[in-house]
């Protein structure tokens, strides 16, 4: 129940957003998030963007695994 | 789940091929004891039985799935309130549908929708408000479940009913709090060494509240994502924690968890909601477990405004969820599994939901 997808905000209105995944639109609120922007990766849970991703913080996670496995 | 193209990116990276063999390689080389790590959350437990991630560990590991299933830790008896609810004239019971089919002690939301019972599914608690203000004949009683990451949600989905006047809008709460059961579940006896963290839950609530598991129970904690390598990474993480006997809580998850979580979010369910004792299948009351409207909200709250209902009470028969839920046993264990016992026509919640345990052994075993 906790699933949540990675969405993209495509524009915002208020307190929602026009968010796509997949080539599917969805409207979200946006009242669980302060900073959220044309652009922003977020994920989106029951109707909400519960939180943005980091799209750098993904890429360290992916240097970090490539230096373990090899260590 | 379908991706995007940067989804694709960042995503693509996280389920690579070269990436999960090389860190199950990496595993089998570090790991020199037992180990016994238990996934929080359903959606892991999931993600490493959909991927076949067990069959990449050493056996010196053994996972186990936790209570981090909402629809599995719902009692009986908020299936037969929601019911009865769904049975007064004027009330309309929306639900998630994941809620649908969870056996109540004598029928199921979805048997009684299909015998016209007022129950609708909704996606998000949005449109239940909606609902209500769209029709002012109906009192709209939405059943609220989920942990932390869904909690946030009905927060602001009540705060809106309150300020578009929807007083024909209720919640039956039976949303709960992760940390109070994971500290059940070593309290329990469960020998567990690590866990791996619930990583949506830890979106919104961040790090700090596992804090207490390495420092009063020496066990380390791993806040993970949902990916093949984000697992193997988390479990290879927990694994030098148990090694270096250094448990800690670390983040791996960091693309979507903050240390603080989300500050917006928590600030709106500690405005909603207040503190309550909740009922869990397999622990019974756990203090401090629930959330329920409070303050202004309580005008709200479904539990305060309909007739009182009988309290959750220990469950009998021969499900064994409850022990499942704590990590005492597998669903193999239970007599019913697979026989009696099946997606189709499911006996116990843990066969209900696509993250429960059961369910999620049935599927990925040779019974499908
Ligand atoms: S197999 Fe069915 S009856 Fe047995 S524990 Fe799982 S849900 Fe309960």
């Amino acid at each position: 129940m906790c699933l949540s997808i990675p969405a993209k905000i495509e524009s915002i209105e208020g307190e929602y957003a026009m968010v796509s995944f997949g080539g599917n639109r969805y409207r979200a609120g946006l009242q669980l998030l302060d900073d959220a922007m044309v652009g922003d990766y977020v994920l989106l849970h029951a109707g909400f963007a519960i939180q943005k991703l980091d799209r750098q913080k993904a890429e360290e996670t992916l240097k970090l695994i490539d230096e373990m496995r090899k260590s | 789940m379908i991706r995007t193209v940067t989804d694709r990116v960042i995503y693509g990276g996280f389920s690579a091929p070269e990436r999960v063999s090389g860190l199950a390689a990496q595993i089998r080389l570090e790991a020199n004891g037992e180990y016994l790590f238990m996934e929080v959350c359903g959606g892991h437990t999931h993600a490493i039985r959909a991927n076949g991630l067990d069959k990449l560990l050493p056996s010196c590991i053994t996972l186990l799935s936790g209570p981090g299933c909402p629809v599995c830790v719902t009692s009986v008896s908020y299936i037969d309130q929601a019911v009865a609810l769904s049975a007064i004239p004027d009330v309309i019971a929306a639900t998630f549908g994941d809620m649908l089919r969870v056996p109540g002690s004598l029928t199921t939301l979805e048997k009684e929708k299909a015998a016209g019972g007022s129950v609708v599914v909704v996606y998000s608690v949005n449109e239940a408000v909606q609902l209500a203000i769209d029709r002012p004949d109906k009192r709209v009683v939405f059943l609220a479940t989920g942990f932390e990451t869904t909690a946030p949600g009905s927060a602001a989905g009540l705060t809106e009913a309150v300020r578009r006047r929807a007083g024909n809008f209720f919640i039956l709460s039976a949303h709960k709090v992760m940390p109070p059961a994971m500290k059940a579940v070593v309290e329990g006896g469960t020998r567990v060494t690590g866990f791996i963290c619930p990583g949506h839950v830890s979106t919104i609530t961040g790090s700090a509240i596992y804090e207490f598991l390495p420092c009063d129970y020496n066990v380390g904690c791993v806040i993970s994502g949902f990916e093949p390598a984000d697992i193997l990474l988390s479990v290879l993480m927990l694994v030098r924690q148990v090694n270096q006997g250094e448990p800690r809580v670390e983040i791996q998850y960091g693309r979507a968890v903050r240390p603080e979580g989300n500050p917006t979010a928590l600030a709106l369910m500690k405005r909603v909601f207040r503190e309550s004792d909740e009922w869990w299948r397999g622990f019974g009351v756990i203090p401090g477990s629930g959330l329920q409207p409070g303050g202004e909200f309580e005008k709200h709250d479904a539990r305060i405004v309909f007739p009182a209902f009988a309290d959750d009470s220990d469950e009998t028969g021969d499900c064994i969820c409850g022990e499942i839920l704590r990590g005492m046993k597998s669903p193999t264990d239970c007599p019913l599994f697979g026989r009696l016992c099946t997606p189709v026509s499911p006996a116990g919640a843990c066969m209900v939901s696509a993250e429960g345990a059961c369910n999620v052994n049935y599927k990925y075993s040779n019974h499908a």
